[in-house]
């Protein structure tokens, strides 16, 4: 079922050439983050708008998408977001393989299938600045920003040791981009940071409501910030899938009943159906 | 024949009231001093002579209209404090010159011994070292130990006396001007504070003092120099 | 310690306009390494503004600021641009604010405050920071205990401390202080301001205070400038201005003290 009356990807040729502008500044500068003209979606913000519009600016009839919510392709918020991208796109073909995606556009995960040359990772970001929570002035940051003054940003992962004994956040932990720019990775579990470290795909990164796009240009380094006596350590849940058996995955809890069982899977459906048919071949 | 350590002369000075309408009230007209090193000199003079001014001249605390107030350093250079610096007579007090006041200036929650040792600690002696040289002044002048931990703020005037009269005296300075060292001391301090003097005359330091006790003065002045009060206004 | 020969700040003629209102008027003032300096006057006197201008936070219409660095190397404050500005102002230089709240991080706790500078010049081992935060609470007379509370839980004295831990723990040489005991209790007050002499004495650092407290200054300052009108109305050592006052509103700002 296509929509009627809209232009391909939904938003029109002039707004595609605002954000890919963006796009291209951003990907020029690696982890700055560029305003851009964040348009009206048939979605709320919070539900991937700034995700939606650059899909929407990069992809063409010819790209393959995949879309994700916390790992899996079948959660309301990947589905209705697939879902209307099959109405706006015409001719655009939708995936739930990894490999087999051009585009896969997340929230809170990166894939467990590495990721190859070619690929579009689109990631949606509910708050772009990465020291939104220390400096709550926008033009501050962004000076912090110009003048790669990052001691704030330390400031925060000792407050995390310091009231949770670890470093940093298991999730959304700053990273630092190419030894200049300081970025919020968006809400993916500190487990896939570096999963971005050289990636060979592109990373783009939008947020709707704050109106920010950033990227990170294939091979491109990216460091998790740590203190030396507390070296980043990427969290993960101690156990196996119960499903795939993998143990070098990221795990979701699953609370089995009421008397207090649980079990681990895979957060990553498609990489776990994966191992699940390999196991059964 | 022995050097001047202070030689202060031509000295005036006035003050112009402006919250009174602008009066101008004259305290000293060409006043002059000369004072070598190992002697002690007595200010006297009536009440309102200007005496207590002319101390305040000598220490800095006070600007001179006019005149000079040559103070010869340690190391044997010459400062006029009439014209000196804030930094240089800041310098001067640090090095040169040492002042026991009628009353103790109280810094809050600071120990006696460390108000003693201050001086001492300023001009880069070791911590250790200035404490315990403040700390045998102090019992030479019989404060009692239990006090030297304490702030003085909360001492009697006699105790803060004999504070403020440690604090003086713990440096050595080559010039020392001391205003009624004694006022508030009974008869076995008072000794004390002449043998310290005589000390420190014997060292080679200079000395002016106001002492109103005739006996002290009669014990350690060499001369007694008259501070005379103007007659008219000008 | 011996004092050296050049001022570590100079400011050469600095005028500043806030429409009609001459708030800086042709101020010259020199600051030596290790020299206390108070900045009195009243409300409007131009002295808070004066002490942003010589801090590089506000830049006058006329005049020049020059600090020599650690180098030894002479800077001009409004002509080496911000990222340099910044640098200095976390490094070599400290700004202690009357209110805590502009000066610290509320919902950073006081080892994270005290920690930000050393952060910021590199410090990335968190043992020693946190180790060096506990050594400069206990410092300004905070209880190492309280090193994970935030300054929202602290009193206005002790928030004050802490503001003066986070901004000496670097060591700078030049502190700014803007009514450091303003808003504070009195007896409050006297505690602070014997903590600031004591530190100030001991670390020998260079500090601009501006104050409207007489005795502040008389406790602290080695030596004294007056404003009004945004210009400076006397200037000298700190006892002599205050207890041989030559200019009318000297006279005035004196008497109105009680037993400054």
């Amino acid at each position: 079922m296509s929509a009627e009356g809209y232009n391909f990807a939904y938003l029109d040729e002039g707004t595609k050439r605002m954000i890919r502008r963006a796009l291209l500044k951003a990907v020029a500068v690696p982890g700055h983050q560029v305003p851009f003209g964040s348009r009206e979606m048939p979605l709320p913000y919070g539900w991937g708008t700034g995700g939606i519009q650059v899909t929407a600016s990069v992809v063409g009839p010819e790209d393959v998408l995949k879309v994700i919510d916390q790992g899996a392709d079948d959660t309301t918020n990947a589905v209705s977001i697939r879902r209307f991208f099959a109405r706006v796109a015409p001719g655009l073909r939708t995936t739930e393989r990894t490999a087999e995606a051009t585009i896969i556009q997340t929230r809170h995960r990166i894939p467990e299938t590495p990721l190859r040359e070619g690929q579009v990772m689109v990631y949606q970001v509910p708050q772009p600045e990465p020291l939104y929570r220390l400096e709550p002035r926008r033009a501050e940051t962004k000076r912090l920003h110009a003048l790669a003054d990052y001691g704030l940003m330390q400031v925060k992962l000792y407050e995390d040791i310091a009231r949770h004994g670890r470093v940093g956040s298991s999730y959304d932990h700053p990273v630092m981009v190419g030894g200049r720019y300081l970025m919020a990775p968006s809400p993916i579990p500190s487990f896939d940071n570096p999963k971005m470290h050289m990636s060979p795909a592109l990373q783009l990164f939008g947020a709707g409501r704050e109106r920010r796009l950033y990227a990170v240009p294939p091979y491109t380094e990216v460091r998790s910030l740590d203190f030396d006596d507390h070296p980043f350590e990427p969290l993960r849940a101690k156990g196996h899938c119960a499903l795939c058996g993998a143990d070098h995955t990221y795990l979701d809890e699953m609370v089995t009943d009421d008397r207090g069982g649980r079990l681990f899977v895979c957060s990553d459906t498609d990489y776990c159906g994966e191992r699940q048919a390999e196991r059964a071949a | 024949m022995t050097e001047w350590v202070l030689k202060a002369e031509g000295l005036s000075k006035g003050f112009t009231l402006h919250l009174q309408g602008g009066v101008c009230i004259p305290v000293l007209r060409d006043a002059g001093l000369v004072v070598k090193a190992g002697e002690c000199v007595a200010l006297s003079g009536p009440s309102g002579a200007g005496k207590s001014t002319l101390m305040r001249l000598l220490q800095g605390n006070y600007g001179a209209d006019s005149g000079a107030i040559l103070v010869r350093q340690a190391d044997g250079g010459v400062a006029d404090l009439a014209t000196a610096s804030p930094r240089a007579i800041n310098a001067l007090r640090r090095e040169t010159i040492g002042h026991v006041s009628q009353f103790l200036r109280v810094i809050p929650r600071v120990p006696a011994l460390e108000v003693v040792a201050a001086p001492l600690i300023a001009r880069g002696m070791p911590r250790e070292e200035a404490l315990a040289r403040a700390q045998a002044l102090l019992r030479r002048l019989n404060l009692p130990d239990r006090l030297h931990g304490l702030p003085p703020a909360t001492f009697s005037g006699g105790e803060q006396q004999r504070v403020n009269l440690a604090r003086g005296f713990v440096a050595d300075f080559p010039l020392m001007l001391l205003d009624e060292p004694t006022a508030s001391l009974d008869a076995a301090n008072r000794e004390v504070v002449i043998a310290l003097i005589a000390e420190a005359k014997a060292r080679g330091a200079a000395l002016v003092g106001i002492f109103h006790d005739l006996e002290v003065r009669e014990r350690v002045a060499d001369r007694v120099v008259e501070v005379a009060p103007l007659r008219e206004a000008a | 310690m011996m004092p050296d020969d050049e001022p570590i700040l100079s400011a050469r003629g600095l005028s500043l306009s806030f429409g009609a209102v001459r708030a800086l008027d042709e101020v010259s003032v020199d600051l030596w390494p290790g020299e206390v300096l108070a900045i009195v006057g009243e409300s409007g006197s131009g002295k808070s503004t004066l002490l942003r201008a010589l801090a590089g936070e506000m830049r006058p219409d006329a005049g020049r600021v020059a600090y020599r660095d650690a180098s030894g190397q002479d800077l001009d404050v409004h002509s080496m641009g911000e990222p340099a500005l910044r640098r200095l102002a976390r490094t070599e230089w400290g700004f202690v604010r009357q209110d805590a709240r502009d000066g610290l991080r509320m919902g950073v706790s006081a080892g994270g405050n005290v920690g930000e500078r050393l952060m910021a010049v590199g410090a990335r081992h968190y043992g020693d920071i946190r180790a060096e935060a506990a050594r400069w609470l206990e410092r300004v007379e905070i209880n190492p205990d309280r090193i994970d509370d935030r300054p929202g839980q602290f009193s206005g004295g002790m928030r004050q401390r802490l503001q003066i831990a986070r901004t000496l723990v670097t060591r700078p040489r030049l502190v700014f202080m803007d009514e450091p005991t303003g808003g504070l209790d009195v007896s409050v007050q006297a505690r602070l301001l014997d903590l600031i002499r004591g530190l100030v004495s001991d670390l020998g650092i260079a500090v601009a205070l501006v104050t409207h407290d007489i005795a502040a200054a008389r406790l602290l300052a080695h030596r004294l400038v007056v404003m009004r009108h945004g210009r400076v109305v006397e200037e000298g050592l700190t006892d002599r201005v205050l207890d041989d006052p030559r200019h009318p509103y000297t006279q005035l700002l004196v008497s109105s003290v009680l037993a400054a």
